[in-house]
C-alpha cells in the first residue's frame, strides 16, 4: 500500500536539487515561452552561468526521482501523466518517483495554465526529452565509471547495467558522476513498441490520500496566524457598495474587522464587503449580522428571458464572419431540400464541488499565496501587476483543486485575500460559500444558434450556423473592438467537413450583456457541438440516409475510422425497430470523439437512457484508464448540462444559489457507458475535454429516432419526453 | 447588550471522533463540520453545499452517514463520531482498497463523503444491488461524474468484505 507522501514541498524540493553533487538535477534554461528546442543544463552548469534552472527532474544519492507538475491538478490527471512520460524515458519505475507542484512562473515553465486539455499534447516532447537527457547522462557517467564502451550499457528500472559482464549500478550511485556531465543535445527517444509505462493503465499516484482525507486543498490550507474572510459581494455585476453598517457584525465573538473591497473581474471591478474573523464560523456569522446597501445604477436588472429575447433579435443582423467557403446563401436559396433551425443552450456554473478559496499573505514587498488554482503563472503576473512588484516577490503555492473546469483560471478570488492580507498585515483565507460560488459566476455564456443548410445529389451543398452569444474576449477591455468577430464558431465542428461541403459560412453576432461569462469544460464546443451535430442529424433526415453513414460520407479518413468502430460496438447496422439510437461526433482541442447513445420507453411510457457507448481519439496517449475517467466524468457533466440544470438570471441576479435549485445529476440518473480508445499514430490531444460536446446532440439524436421529437433547447426535462 | 459582550454563545464539548476525546469550545450552533476541521483539525471531512445537498461532508454519528455541515455540535456531543481519517489508518479498508482498485477519485473533493456513504451502507447491506446502492448514494454529487466507477467500487467492496469474512 502507497501511503508515503507523494507531495514533496517545494521548498524541500529546492533545498535537494540546489545541492550539486548530492543529486542530479536537469532542466531547463527556459526563454520566457515554452520550447521544445529549449537547452537542458544540469543544475551545476546553471549555477556556473548564473542562470536558474527550471527543474523538471532531480535523482538523488538513494536512486529516488522528483519531478516538478508544473501543471494543476484538478481530477484530469496531470499529477500522473506528467510522471508517467518523464518515468518512461528515465527508465524508473513510477514506485521511485515523488511528485512536486511547481510553482507558478512563467518564465521558467512556459505556459502553466491548466485549459484547454493541453498538459500532455503541449509538452510531451519535452518531458520525454528531458527523461531520456537524464537516462543518457546516467549510462554515460557508469561507462566512465566501469571505464566501458558506452554501447555496451543499457538503463532499466532504475540501474544501469553492462550487458557484456551483468555490471550495474542504480541511479544514486551515479548522480555525483552525472551531475557533472554536460547534457547530449540529441537523445534517442524510445519507440512505442519499446514503453513500458506510457500507454498502460497504471494507477494514479494521488489516489492513495484522496481516499483518506490527506489530500490538500484549498481549503486544507493553514498558515500559523492566518485570519478567515468571507465577502458580501454585489449580488448584480458592477454594483457598488453604497453603504454599509457593521455594528451588529463587530459584535460577533471573533470577528476582527469589516471593510469594504474589491476584486477585479476583467476589465472592471467588483465591489463586496469583507468580514474578517479568527475563525471561518464567526467570519460567516458575522456576515449574517452586516448589512450592505447596495447602489445597482449601473446594472441592467435582465432576465433570463430578455437575454435570450436580446440573441434571437441578434441573430437577424448581418453579424461577423469567422470562416466562409463558396456562397452558401445563394446555394441556399437555390436548393429544394433545406432546412433551418434554431438552437438554444444554457448558461452554466461551473459548480465545482470545492467552493472558491485562496489564501494569502502580504510581507512588505513579497507575497505568498496558498490555493487550488489552474493558472499559476497568470496569478504571478497578475499580483505582482496589481501591487507594482516583481514577478520573482510573489511565491504561488498550487494545492490539489476540487475541481476547475475553467472557473479556477480566473484571477478574482485570487486576489481578494492578497488586499485584505494587506489590510490586515496577517495571513488572510478567502472562502466562498456554495452560494457565493454559485451566483457570482463567471458562467458558461448561454448561446442562440441559427443553422440553415440544403442537400444537393444526397450530399450536403451547404452549411450556415449563426451564434448569437456574449463574446468572453470582449470582457477583457473595457472598450473591445467589436468589429472582431468570434473565433471560436467553428470550435467542434469535424474539420473535414470543410473539405467536402462546398459552400459554408460560420459566424456570430454578439450579444450584449453584463453577465460575466468563462470557460466552462469544453468551452464554445460544449454548446457549438450540440448545435452542429443536432444539425447534421436533420441533415441526414432530411437527405433520407443513416445518420452515421451520412457523417461518413462526409468524412475524412480519420472520423470515419471513430464512426467505424461506433458501427462495430453498437452493432449499428442491426438496430431494431424500437430502440432509438443517436450518433454525434465534434473534434475538440485536436482529439475526435464519437458517441451513441440508445433510449427506449418503458411500459409506463417514460424515457430511459440505456447506454452510451464513447469512442475517443486522442492520438498518442499515456494513460488509458485516466482517459476513460474523463470519457465517463464528461459524458456525466454533458448529461447535467442537458436536461438537469442551468443558470437562470432575473433583476440582474441568478437565481439559483445551491445544489437544491441547481439539480446536479446522481449517481441513479447515470446509465451505462462504454469507453473505447483508439489506437493510431496521431499526434497527442486533448482528453479532459473532448468527450464532452458529443453527448447532448447525441442524446437528442437518439431520442428524434425514437419519437420523432427533435429537442431544439437545452436543457429540456427528459421525463417529459 | 454591552458592546464586549459578543452574541456568539461558547460552551465546552467532549467530543469522541475516530476514538479519540476531543475538548472543544463552540457556538452550541455551529455545524459539526466546522468543528471537525477548525477545532478538531482533521480536514478529510469537507465544505461543499452547507446545507445537506451534495454529502461532500458525510460523517459517521453512532455509525450512520450524516451531514455534519447541517449538525449542530450541541448534538454530536455524547455521539460517537467517525471521519474518514477514522476509517482505517493505512488505507486498508475494504471500501478504501475497493476505491483504489477501481480508480474512482478524480479531483477527489467528494470522496470523503462518497467513501463514508459506502462504508456506512456495506456495514448494513453487505451485498447491495444497484436500487440499494442508488438510495445509499443519491445524496451525493460528483462534479467529475464518478458515478460509474462508484457503482462499480461499492460491489468490488462487497466481494473484498465477503472474501475477508469467509
Amino acid at each position: 500500500m502507497q501511503t508515503k507522501d507523494k507531495n514533496l514541498s517545494r521548498r524541500n524540493f529546492i533545498r535537494i536539487s540546489g545541492m550539486t553533487g548530492a543529486a542530479l538535477t536537469i532542466g531547463y534554461a527556459m526563454p520566457a515561452l515554452a520550447n521544445d528546442a529549449a537547452e537542458i543544463l544540469t543544475a551545476q552548469k546553471a549555477s556556473e552561468q548564473g542562470i536558474e534552472l527550471t527543474a523538471w527532474i532531480s535523482i538523488d544519492k538513494t536512486g529516488k526521482v522528483t519531478i516538478l507538475n508544473h501543471r494543476s491538478e484538478m481530477g484530469q490527471g496531470s499529477f500522473q501523466a506528467v510522471p508517467q512520460m518523464v518515468a518512461e524515458e528515465l527508465e524508473v519505475s513510477l514506485d521511485n518517483v515523488n511528485i512536486a507542484f511547481a510553482p507558478g512562473s512563467q518564465t521558467k515553465y512556459g505556459s502553466q495554465l491548466t485549459g484547454g486539455s493541453s498538459t500532455v499534447r503541449g509538452a510531451y516532447t519535452r518531458l520525454l526529452r528531458t527523461g531520456a537527457t537524464a537516462r543518457e547522462m546516467l549510462i554515460e557517467a557508469a561507462a566512465k565509471k566501469w571505464n566501458v564502451n558506452r554501447s555496451e550499457c543499457y538503463a532499466e528500472n532504475g540501474f544501469v547495467i553492462h550487458k557484456p559482464s551483468g555490471k550495474k549500478l542504480g541511479y544514486g550511485e551515479l548522480v555525483e558522476e552525472a551531475s557533472k556531465l554536460t547534457p547530449p543535445k540529441d537523445v534517442k527517444l524510445k519507440r512505442r513498441e519499446e514503453y513500458k509505462i506510457v500507454g498502460k493503465p497504471l494507477p494514479r499516484q494521488d489516489n492513495p490520500n484522496k481516499i483518506n482525507g490527506k489530500a490538500e486543498f484549498g481549503l486544507d490550507v493553514k498558515i500559523p496566524g492566518m485570519l478567515y474572510a468571507v465577502i458580501e459581494r454585489s449580488p448584480r455585476f458592477k454594483g457598488k457598495v453604497k453603504s454599509f453598517d457593521d455594528a451588529a457584525a463587530m459584535k460577533v465573538r471573533g470577528v476582527k474587522k469589516v471593510l469594504k473591497t474589491t476584486a477585479p473581474v476583467f476589465a472592471v471591478e467588483r465591489e463586496g464587503v469583507a468580514v474578517i474573523a479568527d475563525s471561518l464560523w464567526a467570519a460567516v456569522e458575522g456576515r449574517k449580522a452586516l448589512k450592505v446597501e447596495w447602489d445597482d445604477s449601473a446594472f441592467e436588472h435582465l432576465s433570463t428571458e430578455q437575454l435570450y429575447t436580446r440573441m434571437k433579435e441578434d441573430l437577424k443582423k448581418p453579424g461577423l464572419s469567422q470562416r466562409t467557403g463558396g456562397n452558401a446563401e445563394a446555394v441556399f436559396q437555390k436548393t429544394e431540400k433545406k432546412v433551418e433551425a434554431i438552437y438554444e443552450t444554457p448558461y452554466e456554473a461551473h459548480a465545482c464541488m470545492e467552493p472558491l478559496t485562496c489564501t494569502a499573505h502580504v510581507q512588505g514587498d513579497k507575497v505568498e499565496v496558498w490555493g487550488p488554482i489552474q493558472a499559476p503563472d497568470w496569478i504571478q503576473q497578475d499580483i505582482s501587476g496589481r501591487l507594482k512588484i516583481k514577478p520573482e516577490n510573489v511565491t504561488v503555492n498550487m494545492t490539489f483543486l476540487g475541481g476547475g473546469f475553467g472557473r479556477k483560471a480566473f484571477m478574482d478570488y485570487t486576489y481578494e485575500p492578497v488586499l485584505l492580507s494587506k489590510e490586515m498585515n496577517a495571513p488572510v483565507q478567502v472562502v466562498w460559500t456554495r452560494e457565493d460560488d454559485m451566483t457570482q459566476g463567471p458562467f458558461r455564456p448561454g448561446a442562440v444558434y441559427e443553422c440553415k443548410g440544403s442537400i444537393g445529389g444526397g450530399r450536403i451543398n451547404s452549411f450556415q450556423a449563426k451564434m448569437a452569444a456574449q463574446n468572453m474576449n470582449w470582457q477583457w477591455s473595457p472598450q473591445p473592438d467589436k468589429t472582431a468577430y468570434n473565433d471560436s464558431t467553428t470550435e467542434g465542428f469535424c474539420e473535414s467537413y470543410f473539405e467536402t461541403i462546398p459552400n459554408y459560412s460560420f459566424g456570430d453576432v454578439p450579444t450584449e450583456s453584463p453577465v460575466p461569462v468563462m470557460w466552462w469544460r469544453s468551452v464554445y464546443s460544449s454548446t457549438n457541438g450540440f448545435a452542429f451535430e443536432s444539425f447534421i442529424d436533420e441533415l441526414a433526415v432530411t437527405a433520407e440516409k443513416d445518420p452515421l453513414q451520412f457523417r461518413k460520407q462526409h468524412l475524412g479518413e480519420r472520423y470515419r475510422a471513430v464512426l467505424e468502430k461506433i458501427e462495430e460496438l453498437t452493432n449499428w447496422k442491426d438496430k431494431k425497430k424500437n430502440d432509438g439510437w443517436g450518433v454525434a461526433i465534434t473534434f475538440c482541442f485536436n482529439s475526435v470523439v464519437g458517441e451513441a447513445v440508445k433510449v427506449s420507453k418503458n411500459a409506463g411510457g417514460k424515457l430511459k437512457i440505456d447506454k452510451v457507448f464513447a469512442v475517443m481519439d486522442c492520438g498518442w496517449y499515456v494513460n488509458p484508464d485516466i482517459i476513460r475517467a474523463q470519457v465517463e466524468g464528461s459524458i456525466v457533466m454533458a448529461y447535467g448540462a442537458a436536461v438537469s440544470h442551468e443558470i437562470h438570471f432575473q433583476d440582474g441576479k441568478a437565481m439559483e444559489t445551491n445544489f437544491h435549485q441547481y439539480k446536479m445529476p446522481r449517481i441513479n440518473e447515470i446509465p451505462d457507458i462504454e469507453v473505447h480508445i483508439m489506437d493510431n499514430e496521431e499526434k497527442p490531444g486533448g482528453v479532459g475535454e473532448p468527450a464532452l460536446p458529443p453527448f447532448a446532440p447525441a442524446l437528442c439524436n437518439a431520442i428524434f429516432d425514437l419519437t420523432g421529437k427533435r429537442i431544439r433547447k437545452l436543457p429540456f426535462n427528459i421525463s417529459e419526453v | 447588550m454591552p458592546p464586549f459582550i459578543k452574541p456568539i454563545l461558547m460552551a465546552s464539548y467532549n467530543l469522541l471522533i475516530n476514538g479519540k476525546t476531543y475538548k472543544v469550545e463552540a457556538d452550541p450552533k455551529m455545524p459539526l463540520l466546522w468543528v471537525i476541521r477548525d477545532l478538531a483539525g482533521l480536514h478529510g471531512t469537507k465544505y461543499g453545499c452547507g446545507m445537506a445537498q451534495c454529502g461532500a461532508c458525510t460523517v459517521h454519528v453512532n455509525g450512520n452517514p450524516v451531514p455534519s455541515c447541517t449538525l449542530p455540535v450541541s448534538s454530536a456531543a455524547k455521539q460517537t463520531i467517525t471521519t474518514i481519517e477514522g476509517l482505517s489508518n493505512d488505507n486498508t479498508h475494504a471500501v478504501q482498497k475497493a476505491w483504489l482498485a477501481e480508480q474512482v477519485p478524480q479531483c477527489g473533493y467528494c470522496q470523503s463523503g462518497q467513501i463514508m456513504a459506502a462504508a456506512a451502507l456495506l456495514k448494513r447491506n453487505p451485498n447491495p444491488t444497484d436500487q440499494d446502492i442508488d438510495a445509499a448514494m443519491m445524496g451525493h454529487i460528483c462534479r467529475c461524474g464518478t458515478y460509474p466507477r462508484i457503482r462499480k467500487a461499492i460491489k468490488t467492496a462487497a466481494q473484498i468484505m465477503a472474501k475477508a469474512s469467509n
